[in-house]
């Protein structure tokens, strides 16, 4: 894997830099600490969702409900915060409430045979609606001495959520790579009647990557509520489908068998870095949107020019 | 019936000197072709010789680096695939493009649809594509019909019609026998003969000596390529096409048999699939190869997968080294079965993996310890296998996808090698790859068998006769979903085994017992 899944990242990272580098010559201000660690922290969410969202894709699924799942994760989180549970079981908690709506996906889109773009299109509105009853359409305010979890995401120092990210992506990448799950989850995306002639437990490991997807969007729900000190129902709407462009710009293929988790980091750094630049040149937030398109289909298409030269 | 050759002086098609490089590989270096009207030309060589360069070049898709090409007579150069179907080649290529949600004449008519201003003038595409239709009277083929529900030999005729309508002067085939049963091929072959008569032009390109020899007028042999022959195919042999193919002559392409059959390993009591009505029951021994013959459709592919555990059987037991397994919670591997898939492509390997995953697979757990992976012991294993059987790549880490078919079956193969099974369900293990890969799938299937420490049971599947004659110990035959009952390879003959094939003599055991 090593020499060739590196190449594969290499792409993706060399944009980041260019991206970076272009807004910073013209505007230095993007070489302070405190825009780095802005961009860092603000690629937290997406890009926790993201490492989840490449092994659904990778393994030849998609999941739409994604943002709704860290809507309704997160109400229900802020709930727990504001009943003064501790800070080990609300995130416990969070990530077994995705997991656990990741489990509905996967399970449902086998036992009822659809195609998880339809039942996760269905989830989606469940959970979304889901958060709305729970709260009763209005957010929960946490109060503001919560530094608690303040600490996640902003504060003063460099806010432990880039860890947490740090970590779950080089755990995650380790696990596609170095063990069978991972596999097994490669092969199932790349070639289903292979995998199922290979004997590989094909349900088994595609709900389990369901449940993974969805326990990162628990997390990523964590750090929203963090940082927002509120348990919001309407929050992260179409949130999916940047954690979805970050994860294609880090190279994976939307029908299966090939992604790159690290890839799919750099991904959602590349498009905080754009928006992050674009703010502090002063261009409005619509041309913003126009520019964040274009270059994630730029992108898409040098990445697949490249492939097809490396095949020759 | 006059011959076409003496009606006409001018050639339908002149190649001359066709070269064509790509990087650092020669594809061709040399190739003259003469194809006269109504001929049926046929063009054979082994996987990489060159032939699918050729098609590329007269289609239009790429542009030859040297060389000429006439067309009746004028300079032909054609710059894209459409121009080369208005001046009139039309090819039938292996994977049919027909729409399956478009009516049959619309697919006939597609992309050359008689219009008046936006509008399709739906009465004149009939007309035309009834037109087409006329030259093979087939009752499946109704132009009103969704193509999507025929069968793939009455899609092959849709194809053949499509080119037909577009005023095609020479037909191009690429292996179109490759999924058709014996009775389609024959209607195939009436097809061909019909439209020969009519004066269109035939290249047929084929692995199948048979067929070669049954429908062509002249043979070219491409090498490494070049032509390095054009000779008339009623004064030819296989030899001698075979020697003009390898550059040597292949006296030995089956590998000798040893009798080594020795106790029962795996038995099938009356299996019955829920595809076809009739039942199967066979006793498979360690130490030889059975083989199971039959047409396609007959059922054969279903029991195999029945057995490995990838479909249910109806009914039925099977029983492994006196065990009988559970049908519903087996998969072959598990019981130290093996299968190799008839569809490599999709299902046998997964393509844009590398070499060494496919290999391991199915038996990743070998390589791991509580789920940790070790990739050096995987590629360690993996380098094995391809020097044992002489597999030509990159390295371990190479995409599948990129090494040519012989070389895809010999690591799906392998796969069950290093699996380390003891019964190997093979099926069509040779369809699609060249000669000399041919050559050694016998070769390591004979090895198996013939082990004097662990000689393992093989049971395959084949629609090649000569190869199940030369490589089987015993031999039955399906007829759909009846097995006949196993005998001596000694004991038949080509000749009884399709009058049970098709169904016309039904009673096997009576006759080769008497």
């Amino acid at each position: 894997m090593n020499l060739r899944a590196s190449l594969k990242m290499l792409g993706p990272l060399v944009a980041l830099l260019v991206v970076y580098f272009g807004f910073g010559i013209s505007e230095p201000a993007m070489f302070n600490r405190t825009v780095i660690i802005n961009i860092l922290s603000q690629s937290v969410i997406v890009g926790i969702a993201a490492v989840g969202m490449t092994l659904i894709i990778i393994s030849g699924g998609i999941d739409l409900s994604v943002g709704s799942i860290i809507a309704w994760t997160g109400v229900i989180a802020a709930f727990l915060i504001d009943q003064s549970l501790s800070p080990i079981l609300v995130f416990l908690t969070a990530i077994l409430c995705g997991g656990l709506c990741g489990f509905l996906n996967g399970s449902l889109s086998i036992w009822l045979r659809l195609m998880p773009f339809i039942v996760t299109l269905g989830t989606m509105q469940i959970y979304r609606g889901s958060a709305k009853i729970f709260t009763g359409g209005t957010p929960i305010n946490l109060p503001f001495d919560e530094t608690r979890y303040q600490l996640w995401m902003g504060g003063t120092g460099f806010p432990y959520g880039i860890f947490l990210l740090l970590v779950i992506c080089i755990f995650t990448s380790w696990i596609l790579h170095y063990t069978r799950f991972g596999r097994h989850a490669i092969a199932i995306g790349s070639s289903p009647a292979t995998a199922r002639l290979c004997g590989i437990p094909v349900l088994r490991t595609q709900i389990f990557v369901y449940v993974i997807g969805g326990a990162m969007a628990g997390l990523a729900a964590m750090m929203n509520v963090a940082k927002s000190s509120q348990g919001d129902p309407t929050t992260a709407l179409g949130l999916e489908l940047d954690i979805i462009a970050a994860v294609v710009l880090g190279g994976a293929r939307l029908t299966g068998g090939q992604g790159s988790v690290i890839g799919a980091v750099i991904g959602a750094l590349l498009m905080t870095c754009i928006r992050t630049g674009c703010v502090m040149h002063g261009i409005p937030t619509p041309w913003t949107e126009v520019i964040t398109g274009i270059i994630i289909i730029i992108a898409v298409v040098v990445d697949r020019l490249r492939q097809r030269h490396t095949l020759c | 019936m006059e011959s076409p050759r003496l009606a006409s002086t001018t050639s339908r098609l002149v190649m001359q000197g066709i070269a064509k490089t790509f990087g650092s590989t020669n594809a061709l270096r040399d190739v003259d072709l003469e194809v006269l009207p109504g001929e049926v030309h046929a063009i054979v060589g082994e996987n990489g010789a060159g032939k699918s360069t050729l098609m590329q070049i007269l289609s239009g898709a790429i542009k030859p680096d040297r060389g000429q090409m006439f067309l009746d007579g004028k300079n032909y150069a054609p710059r894209h695939p459409r121009q080369a179907r208005e001046v009139g080649i039309g090819m039938i290529y292996q994977e049919l493009s027909i729409v399956p949600d478009l009516t049959v004449e619309e697919n006939i008519m597609l992309g050359n649809e008689p219009m008046c201003g936006p509008v399709i003038r739906k009465s004149l595409l009939r007309q035309r594509a009834l037109k087409a239709l006329a030259h093979f009277q087939h009752p499946d083929l109704q132009p009103n019909h969704l193509a999507g529900s025929l069968s793939l030999a009455v899609k092959q005729l849709v194809e053949i019609a499509r080119a037909l309508a577009s005023g095609c002067r020479l037909l191009i085939f690429d292996e179109p026998t490759s999924s058709l049963g014996k009775e389609e091929i024959s209607q195939l072959f009436r097809v061909i003969r019909g439209l020969k008569a009519q004066g269109v032009s035939i290249l047929y390109i084929s692995h199948h000596l048979e067929e070669i020899h049954a429908i062509s007028d002249r043979i070219t042999i491409l090498r490494d390529g070049a032509s390095v022959a054009t000779l008339t195919t009623s004064q030819s042999n296989d030899d001698q096409i075979i020697g003009h193919m390898v550059g040597r002559a292949i006296d030995d392409l089956y590998p000798q048999k040893k009798s080594n059959r020795q106790s029962k390993i795996l038995c099938a009591e009356s299996i019955r699939t829920h595809h076809h009505a009739g039942c199967t029951s066979f006793e498979l021994h360690r130490g030889e190869v059975l083989g199971i013959a039959g047409l396609i459709g007959s059922g054969r592919t279903e029991l195999l997968r029945c057995l490995f555990g990838l479909a249910k059987p109806h009914s039925g037991n099977i029983t492994l080294d006196g065990k009988v397994i559970d049908p519903c919670h087996r998969i072959g591997w598990q019981h130290g079965i093996g299968y190799l898939s008839e569809n490599r492509k999709e299902e046998g390997l997964a393509l844009d993996l590398p070499i060494s995953e496919n290999l391991t697979l199915s038996h990743l757990h070998a390589y791991s310890r509580c789920g940790v992976l070790s990739p050096r012991s995987q590629a360690k294993g993996t380098q094995h296998w391809i020097k044992q059987l002489k597999i030509k790549c990159a390295s371990h880490n190479q995409t599948t996808r990129n090494l040519s078919g012989g070389n895809q079956q010999k690591i799906a193969f392998a796969r069950l090698l290093d699996h380390g099974v003891e019964i190997f369900l093979l099926d069509e293990p040779t369809r699609g790859i060249d000669i000399s890969a041919k050559a050694s799938m016998y070769e390591i299937i004979r090895t198996l068998v013939d082990d004097a420490e662990k000689p393992r049971a093989v049971l395959m599947v084949s629609s090649y006769l000569p190869e199940l004659f030369a490589l089987c110990d015993r031999i039955a035959v399906m007829h759909d979903g009846q097995l006949s009952s196993t005998v001596e390879i000694a004991s038949t003959d080509a000749h009884e085994v399709m009058r049970i094939a098709t169904g016309s003599q039904p009673d096997f055991l009576a006759h080769t017992r008497a």
